[in-house]
């Protein structure tokens, strides 16, 4: 007993430095070798200032910006305090917010079904996207504001749609971010044009 | 339901079937101490923690030197997470200055992280530190898991010896298993994650300009929206975005490996910083039944057996793709309280329940990581359990009151089975009317009696604690999320997992209060260790039975008609045991939600 106690007490040190310490920092220093932009959270930088991660959700919605889902970390989209919403299936709650979300929705786009994800809130409360279904809901919206065609603003929502992972694995999704950052360049190209 | 849906199930579970096999035999020779490729470089590792902490590797051990072992690691090493929090403040690697945790939260944690629970009451990216994530709550991750595989070891070596006192060194096979299975691959994979975008840093955390900064409403201090002198509501703008960093991947490997399921965020494996690819969501949740598949595979080969390991392997298979098909039939369906919304799934549109869910995932994936994380006593989430349909929240509630048998836990899910399989063969022995024997050794009444011990402590604690947190309003009820069944749902889902060793939460209930941190941290403990006693005694009374050949009146347990026996004794323990109080929770709520009412 005696000596096994002695045993424990020196197994929890010896084993803390190794797994607790030396371990976690052998990966660090590869993975800052090797991937340090993914290492690092894939940080996006816009005219020298850094504006998000390209992993990592933003709050949108102004009527220029494709919007992101509804969020339910802290004020919407707190990277520093993920959390889905947790509301129940039967809770009025959620009832009343999706119900809320889908009259504004259909006032914005009427006629057109409302893709799920648009209206509710993603388990990280920082999901950095959107289905294709949801872009397509926002084109004419966003096309109109911005006074661009829609289909320029379609060929946007295509270059930032990513498939299938090797053609099988998770769903096919938008990236909010950088679609609305492009966006937001094609108007700055497009200005400089005008006033040429 | 789709087609590439299901095709994403099947792919996971080809992958699991394949590497039963390689990954069960090359942990029998690590625990037979023969010869592997590994040796070169970790026998000196082995022989040098043995050096420094006086293990004499060719000593063996009773099962009651083989359980004290394992129990004073377990308090020693909780003890030592227990101070890591509370001084976190004074130690480095902290850039975000986070405090010293308090005493009944940092008590629930010690004792959740060392019995491989992963239960957690903080939001970590504001309570833990970085030193205290790393040496703290990873080094548990490796280390409960570890000492899970050694007590697995141990059941099989009993079931295998014949008229033999001891069941091996614990110190040894914990070290092996931490240095053979769990370190190799943790190594390589948490760089594989770390190349899909799972991050490992010790920046402070960024702040970022928003592209489009936020009016939000300003709160008082009471929580109700600020309402200024013109009647309008106040609002605050908010121009920038806080993203914590960390050392993630090491830890995220890990937490998947050794079935612990502590997120390094709240979100767990939603965040995409902690699963941020499909392809990093199969390697998730491939990791959570790897070592669990490959366990079944070294029970039959230890035990010269490779039919009856197989035998089982099919019973949890059974178990597993019953428990996915029902989730993910639930959640595609969605639900029918949300009028003139498309939930019907597409080629660009995820459809279903999407409530708490990642659209990078969709409705497939989350079914299936709900599955395996309960199948096993993993825990780990990547989408919302408290926000799934009445049903599809049921089945990983249910698979953790089955006691985490389908594959299971890194070596509870072993003998948690085993437990089973020596009721199932009792049963099979009262009905054929002879006594009951199992891989040549019978089965007799101590070795029962210890089997239910184990499988009644479990419900008791559950139904005890749950029952006292219902009836109270003051400390019990008052931290519920959801009102009608549904908060009944959440409070019975935090006892099940704590008592089951789980992690995984109904995660509306704030059980960071006085009575839920001390509760269900006691639940931990009790769900931990008075069910391996009880498992550590059959395996040492099993050892040291003389080996009785087979006879006619034997009931083979190679055969399917055992794996249906088997599934059939779980399921039926667990029906009885559980299905009263589900009925008042799942199962009214799926009721209702059809006919339309909310709470």
């Amino acid at each position: 007993m005696k000596k096994n106690l002695l045993i424990s007490i020196l197994m929890t040190v010896v084993t803390t430095v190794l797994f607790g310490l030396i371990y976690p920092l052998v990966v660090t220093g590869l993975a800052q070798l090797i991937f340090p932009d993914k290492a690092n959270g894939q940080l996006v930088h816009r005219n020298g200032a850094v504006v998000g991660s390209r992993i990592i959700g933003q709050p949108f919605n102004g009527p220029k910006y494709f919007h992101s889902r509804p969020s339910a970390a802290g004020n919407g989209y707190d990277a520093g305090a993920s959390s889905g919403s947790n509301l129940g299936p039967t809770s009025s709650k959620l009832v009343q917010r999706v119900k809320d979300s889908v009259a504004q929705l259909q006032a914005e786009n009427p006629g057109r079904p409302i893709p799920v994800d648009l209206v509710t809130t993603s388990g990280s409360g920082l999901d950095p996207h959107i289905s294709p279904d949801s872009a397509e809901f926002q084109v004419p919206r966003v096309a109109r504001e911005r006074g661009l065609s829609e289909a320029a603003v379609r060929a946007a929502v295509t270059r930032h749609t990513e498939g299938l992972q090797f053609g099988v694995l998770g769903a096919p999704r938008v990236n909010v971010l950088e679609l609305n950052l492009d966006l937001d360049s094609l108007g700055t190209k497009q200005a400089e044009l005008n006033q040429n | 339901m789709t087609g590439n849906g299901w095709l994403q199930i099947a792919i996971l579970f080809l992958l699991v079937l394949a590497v039963t096999k390689p990954l069960g035999l090359f942990m029998a020779r690590v625990f037979n101490r023969e010869k592997t490729f590994l040796d070169r470089i970790l026998r000196p590792l082995e022989r040098l923690i043995y050096r420094l902490t006086g293990v004499d590797e060719g000593r063996e051990m009773r099962w009651t030197e083989y359980a004290v072992s394992m129990l004073l690691f377990s308090v020693v090493s909780m003890v030592v997470l227990y101070v890591i929090q509370r001084v976190q403040g004074y130690l480095p690697w902290n850039p975000q200055k986070l405090a010293g945790v308090p005493p009944a939260l940092a008590f629930n944690t010690a004792a959740s992280f060392s019995t491989n629970t992963n239960w957690q009451a903080y939001v970590p990216e504001t309570t833990m530190s970085y030193f205290t994530q790393m040496a703290g709550l990873a080094y548990h991750n490796f280390f409960s898991a570890a000492a899970g595989i050694a007590l697995a070891i141990a059941f099989i070596r009993g079931i295998a010896r014949r008229q033999a006192e001891t069941l091996g060194n614990f110190w040894v096979d914990m070290t092996r298993a931490s240095l053979w299975v769990l370190l190799p691959f943790c190594l390589v994979g948490s760089l594989v994650l770390v190349s899909q975008g799972v991050v490992q840093n010790f920046r402070a955390y960024d702040t970022v300009q928003l592209v489009e900064p936020q009016q939000v409403p300003h709160l008082n201090a009471d929580g109700t929206a600020a309402v200024g002198p013109d009647g309008k509501p106040v609002m605050d703008t908010i121009a920038q975005q806080t993203i914590a960093q960390g050392p993630v991947a090491s830890q995220e490997i890990i937490k998947e490996f050794g079935t612990n399921g502590g997120g390094f965020f709240n979100a767990n494996s939603a965040h995409p910083f902690e699963n941020p690819t499909p392809f990093t969501n199969l390697i998730e949740i491939f990791c959570i039944f790897a070592i669990s598949a490959g366990l079944v595979y070294t029970l039959g080969h230890m035990t010269g057996s490779l039919a009856h390991g197989w035998a089982v392997w099919a019973a949890m298979a059974f178990l597993f793709l019953a428990g996915v098909t029902v989730t993910y039939w639930s959640e595609a369906r969605g639900n029918p309280l949300l009028a003139g919304v498309n939930q019907q799934a597409s080629a660009t549109h995820p459809g279903g329940n999407m409530e708490g869910k990642e659209v990078r995932f969709g409705v497939a994936n989350s079914a299936l990581f709900a599955t395996a994380t309960t199948d096993t006593s993993c825990g780990a989430v990547n989408a919302m359990h408290d926000s799934f349909t009445p049903l599809g929240g049921l089945v990983p509630l249910v698979n953790i009151m089955l006691g985490e048998v389908i594959f299971g836990g890194v070596g509870s899910g072993m003998y948690g089975m085993l437990v089973f399989v020596v009721l199932s063969v009792f049963i099979a022995g009262l009905m054929v009317g002879r006594t009951p024997e199992y891989l040549g050794k019978k089965i007799e009444s101590y070795d029962v009696k210890m089997a239910m011990l184990s499988l009644l402590i479990f419900p008791l604690i559950i139904l005890t604690l749950a029952a006292i947190s219902v009836v109270s309003s003051s400390f019990g009820t008052s931290s519920i999320a959801n009102a009608g069944p549904h908060g009944l749902s959440e409070i019975l889902y935090a006892f099940t997992s704590a008592a089951g060793n789980n992690g995984s939460a109904f995660a509306g209930i704030n059980a960071n209060t006085n009575w839920y941190n001390i509760a269900l941290g006691f639940n931990t403990l009790i769900g931990r260790f008075l069910v391996v006693i009880p498992v550590l005694a059959i395996a040492g009374n099993l050892a040291r039975k003389k080996y009785v050949a087979p006879s006619l009146g034997t009931f083979p347990v190679t055969t399917p008609l055992f794996s249906a026996l088997l599934v059939s004794v779980i399921l039926i323990v667990g029906a009885l045991t559980f299905f009263p109080v589900l009925s008042l929770g799942p199962i009214l709520e799926h009721l209702l939600m059809h006919a339309g009412t909310t709470f």
